[in-house]
């Protein structure tokens, strides 16, 4: 007679659901990252940082899926559709203006000698959305410090990369392309400011702003250039792509500030993605709670003037 | 018109009272949709928007069924009022869904209506679909007479209207607005130009 089967196993065996659940996010990243089928890329191994914030950050399905990149289309699953027949190798960087080493950087250039950090920073987009975002890159000023920044340039100015064939909502005038944005000196030198250049330790997915993108977390998230391709540093105020579509609405300055309203909405409230239909809204902060490293960079300017 | 009398002929075995049949599918499709991760990271702003979308079709599409009687000479007359009053209820599920899911807070929701243009001209156009609402019944139709088509002319500047709300709410100059607009604009043209022609007949 055969041995009635047994096992020890009990339900503390099982794979927690948490577990497994990651793992078919991260084969889900993969795909989007379009790695699957190749060797598995090896994680950025950024360092940690202490200007992360200690919120959740999104998941990576999240903060691939819901994006503002007009490049591919205004709406927010646009750029996770149309944003994969981007070529992002290889990559350069023109460095230009008031700058003592002007030229062309390419992006393995740029990184060389660099130290990735993560920064989980939280994003608060114009449109009264946020999210919580573990970025990888490094501080601008890096950068700016490498090519060397002559003493009459004030303001540092960022432009994307033109390229309708490959970014099809370039082919409408939703804005005047390319898209361009600044920032004042003192600002990008700030050690908040960084250059990003992946997410979730991984390198960045190209809806994400692909490969190299600024990130400025006390700003409204149109600040924070994608796929950049220029660094100008320049005497004067540099137009900015949503500044120059409608200067009533969006100035340059674009802080985060729940007491001056958008025109068309209040900016006192934001709803954080990912929290299902009936997540509440929460109390948007002063430059997104950046306030303590910041707020000093704009002390005695009026900033329902200089919004 | 050979293709209108099939398609007429077709017609005249459904009854409108099918179309409240059908009508509340999508609103229950998009709610489940939201409930289960369907509409992506932000459920309650897809939710809004496809809610007042709906909507807007369902609008543009009363206005169309004269003309598609004029010109193509498929007959939906019978259908317009259902189309109608479903068009006020996903005018009103979108309306409920900012209330009650977006923003909650009765205080800023007045600020709002007061203060910011797009809200206050969808507003508007949302007070002015309530009479003919509130008077789609045969009973209203009989009793007003003539009034009620006199009446029910409000839609005329109430679809205008969900058409300049949805150009204000989005940012930049996007496409599908615009069709919208356009859309409505010439349906409107066309009203202006019969009115025209009949005043000087």
């Amino acid at each position: 007679m055969a041995p009635r089967w047994t096992n020890d196993l009990t339900w503390a065996d099982v794979t927690p659901k948490a577990a497994f659940m990651n793992r078919r996010q991260m084969i889900a990243g993969a795909t989007a990252l379009g790695v699957t089928g190749g060797p598995a890329r090896a994680g950025l191994n950024a360092v940690e940082s202490r200007y992360s914030t200690d919120a959740d950050p999104n998941s990576f399905a999240d903060l691939t899926s819901y994006n503002n990149f007009y490049e591919f289309g205004t709406g927010k699953g646009d750029p996770a559709e149309y944003a994969g027949q981007l070529t992002t190798d290889p990559w350069a960087v023109k460095i230009d203006g008031m700058v003592e080493r002007p030229g062309s950087y390419g992006l393995e250039d740029i990184l060389k000698g660099v130290t990735l950090e993560e920064r989980i920073y939280r994003l608060r987009c114009v449109e009264a959305w946020s999210a919580v975002v573990p970025w990888v890159g490094f501080e601008l000023r890096r950068l700016l410090d490498r090519v060397g920044v002559q003493p009459s340039a004030k303001y540092v100015a960022f432009e994307t990369l033109l390229r309708p064939e490959e970014m099809p909502g370039q082919k409408y005038p939703v804005l005047d392309w390319p898209y361009r944005e600044g920032l004042r000196l003192d600002e990008a030198m700030h050690p908040l400011t960084i250059l990003a250049t992946g997410l979730y330790d991984e390198p960045m997915p190209n809806q994400n702003g692909a490969p190299i993108r600024l990130v400025v977390p006390w700003k409204y998230g149109f600040k924070s250039i994608k796929s950049i391709v220029r660094i100008t540093l320049t005497d004067s105020q540099p137009p900015t792509a949503w500044n120059m579509a409608n200067p009533r609405e969006y100035g340059f300055y674009s802080n985060v500030n729940p007491e001056v309203d958008h025109p068309r909405w209040s900016q006192a409230t934001e709803r954080r993605i990912g929290g299902g239909l009936f997540s509440a809204r929460i109390p948007t902060q002063m430059f997104n709670g950046y306030g303590d490293q910041v707020a000093a960079l704009y002390s005695g300017m009026d900033l329902a003037k200089f919004f | 018109m050979n293709i209108a009398r099939p398609v007429n002929d077709a017609l005249r075995r459904v009854p409108p009272w099918a179309i409240y049949i059908v009508a509340p599918v999508p609103a229950i499709w998009y709610f489940w949709l939201g409930l289960t991760g369907g509409l992506g990271a932000e459920p309650i702003k897809a939710l809004e928007h496809a809610l007042g979308l709906f909507a807007l079709k369902l609008l543009v599409a009363v206005l169309a069924i004269t003309p598609l009687r004029r010109f193509a000479g498929i007959n939906l007359v019978r259908f317009r009022r259902a189309v109608g009053v479903v068009a006020f209820f996903y005018v009103a599920l979108h309306l409920s869904a900012w209330l009650f899911l977006d923003i909650r807070d009765p205080a800023r929701i007045w600020a709002d209506i007061l203060k910011r243009p797009y809200i206050t001209v969808g507003m508007a156009g949302f007070v002015l679909l309530l009479p003919l609402a509130l008077t789609s019944n045969d009973w209203s139709v009989r009793r007003m007479g003539p009034g009620w088509r006199r009446l029910h002319r409000l839609t005329y500047p109430a679809v205008l209207l969900g058409g300049v709300h949805y150009l204000m709410l989005v940012k930049g100059w996007q496409m599908a607005p615009l069709v919208y607009l356009a859309a409505i604009l010439a349906l409107l043209g066309l009203r202006w130009r019969w009115r025209r022609r009949r005043a000087m007949a």
